[in-house]
């Protein structure tokens, strides 16, 4: 790379797998199960994040030499929280329907265990660039995650995936439910989100053995 | 070179390597091992895990037969080829070879899904982890079939199946770690995904289901209906049934659970062996009973009108609860399963009575879920380690109390 250091590169690179904030640090798993039942809302959240946790940091790395410790928190959810009204804005402007359906998850942003981690582990004690290169990778890992629950959920919830059809009409009964198959209502539940993190954790800790704790 | 040596060879000749759990299975599964053990003391005990499953599917054997009369009796019977039982259990109209081939035809194919699926999982994971293929799912292989309705698709058990052994008991660690029961979480996982082949006035008969997506194509004919006892009582309509039959088990239902007098005998035949524990069956069957007569105490006193749609399940008779829907089956061969209930004896009371209490508890309290017998005992699966903690504290305490008392 030769954009980035190889020290920089790993900042990014480290949250998606080996250190993936939803899979191995297990946070943010609240709004994991709650929203992601369908791939757009899915996606919405992880872009949201994005810019928060990307652009968040960077203020809060600009700030940390004037941010007196005691009151360090208090700082902190003002930032997030003034970056999470802009997203929640944004979409109740472009995107009504979808913000009628992450309804109060986008509020939630601001106690996200990921983005407070973040403000308080990486951005407080280093540079605004280095911050800002470690929002963007735990905001990608933490979205990642996300797509891939919605992905299976969505698919084998309600045959869709981003809401189109792709295992046939359930209703006219073309494509796959010509031959008697039907969507798993259990998979629409916040309990399967669960399950199906449950399993990308096991998988992720067969692969990698040095992953797991006694 | 009989079979049996033949396996022996190919153990020997794959020792080491990843096949052998597999042979392993299959020859201790069939015969009694070659190996004995030449030195150290043992104790020589009968009771072996294989013989304890053998026994318990011994236990449903006759649920499983009279599953498939009832089978082909209910067809007969909604769809207007057979008449309603006249003379008592030995009524030949139930007892007849187109009545068992009507169902055999239908739950043959059930049990050998869940068989087949559960096993091939089991042997796969038995090769991975290196470990030998346990016997833990002969019995829940059997239980399968008879907890399900009988109109459900094979493809959907094959996916519960699959499901319930992976995330019900593999990741746990194999049989014998398991918190949850595998043969529920199977069919709890039916019931949440796919709620239409689970419950309704339907899939209690073979061939409703049919029946009805040919009227719906247009065809000229009658809709059948089966519904279940629980599901009418729920509606605050009449069940139908007199008691005999609701005791004998001539009613629709899951495959096996309908017989009250069959389920009782396996019950009385695992206590007589000692595997299945009566405490468990028994303060289950107290707590139904008390939560039964509250309910019926409540309708009695008149605190709720004929308009609550809680009055069907409260006014039933308290002693009825025992007799109808799935709690006779849930209580003799689930609840008492050894890995997930209480170890302790009085954990074994406190278990058993909240089952029968919760179970009654949901049956009338929450139509959506008729049966209410599956979520209770899963539910107290997740309590048991608890009871079983705070029995083995308290008797701590006790013992340090004496002791005290004693040394002071």
């Amino acid at each position: 790379m030769g954009l980035l250091s190889k020290k920089d590169a790993q900042l990014i690179t480290d949250p998606l797998a080996d250190n993936n904030p939803i899979t191995i640090q297990v946070l943010g798993i609240c709004s994991a199960l709650a929203i992601t039942a369908e791939l757009k809302a899915s996606l919405v959240m992880a872009i949201s994040v994005l810019f928060v946790l990307g652009l968040g940091n960077v203020v809060i790395s600009l700030m940390r030499n004037i941010i007196p410790s005691k009151i360090r928190i208090i700082v902190q959810l003002i930032v997030v929280a003034a970056l999470v009204i802009i997203v929640d804005l944004v979409l109740k402007a472009f995107a009504y329907e979808l913000s009628k359906t992450l309804s109060v998850f986008v509020g939630l942003i601001i106690t996200n265990c990921i983005i407070m981690g973040r403000f308080e582990a990486f951005a407080l004690g280093n540079g605004p660039w280095k911050s800002f290169l470690d929002g963007i990778g735990n905001a990608v890992g933490y979205g990642v995650i996300l797509i891939i629950v919605g992905f299976f959920r969505e698919l084998f919830g309600s045959g869709t995936l981003f809401g189109i059809p792709v295992l046939g009409d359930p209703i006219a009964k073309t494509g796959l439910y010509a031959i008697g198959y039907e969507n798993n209502g259990f998979m629409i539940m916040p309990p399967m989100a669960l399950i199906v993190v449950g399993i990308i954790i096991w998988i992720q800790r067969t692969k990698n053995k040095a992953l797991i704790e006694d | 070179m009989g079979l049996k040596s033949n396996l022996h060879n190919l153990k020997e000749k794959y020792k080491g390597t990843k096949m052998a759990p597999a042979f392993n299975a299959i020859h201790t599964f069939l015969y009694l091992p070659n190996e004995t053990t030449h030195n150290g003391t043992h104790i020589k005990a009968a009771d072996d895990l294989k013989r304890t499953m053998n026994t318990v599917i011994m236990a449903m054997v006759p649920c499983l037969i009279f599953g498939m009369f009832n089978a082909g009796y209910q067809h007969n019977v909604a769809f207007g080829t057979g008449s309603v039982i006249s003379g008592g259990l030995f009524s030949a109209e139930f007892w007849s070879l187109d009545n068992l081939l009507i169902g055999a035809w239908k739950i043959l194919p059930i049990l050998v899904v869940s068989y087949g699926v559960g096993l091939l999982i089991e042997f796969i994971f038995a090769v991975i982890k290196k470990h030998e293929v346990e016997e833990g799912y002969l019995v829940t292989g059997m239980l399968v079939p008879l907890i399900v309705p009988v109109d459900i698709p094979l493809w959907m058990l094959a996916v519960a199946v699959a499901f319930g052994v992976v995330i019900g008991k593999e990741v746990f660690g194999g049989t014998g770690m398991n918190i949850l029961n595998p043969a529920l979480t199977i069919r709890a996982f039916l019931f949440f995904a796919y709620p239409t082949w689970m419950s309704g006035d339907k899939v209690w008969v073979e061939g409703a289901v049919k029946q009805d997506q040919l009227i719906a194509a247009g065809e000229n004919l009658d809709a059948i209906s089966g519904e279940t006892i629980l599901g009418s009582l729920a509606q605050n309509k009449e069940a139908g049934y007199d008691v005999m039959d609701m005791f004998f088990g001539f009613i629709p239902g899951s495959v096996g659970e309908t017989s009250t007098l069959l389920i009782l005998l396996g019950g009385l035949f695992l206590i007589f062996t000692k595997i299945g524990s009566w405490r468990i069956m028994l303060s289950s069957v107290i707590g139904a009973l008390v939560m039964g007569l509250i309910f019926n105490g409540v309708v009695s006193s008149g605190w709720i009108t004929e308009s609550s749609k809680f009055y069907g399940l409260m006014s039933t008779e308290f002693w009825h609860h025992l007799l109808i829907g799935g709690f006779a089956f849930g209580t003799v061969f689930m609840a008492t399963d050894p890995v997930t209930a209480s170890q302790t004896n009085k954990g074994k009371w406190i278990y058993g009575f909240l089952i029968g209490f919760i179970s009654i508890l949901i049956r009338v309290f929450n139509p959506a879920y008729p049966e209410g017998v599956m979520l209770a005992i899963l539910l107290m699966n997740v309590f048991a380690p608890t009871i079983d903690h705070y029995v083995v504290q308290g008797n701590v305490k006790q013992r340090m109390k004496r002791l005290k008392a004693k040394t002071a």
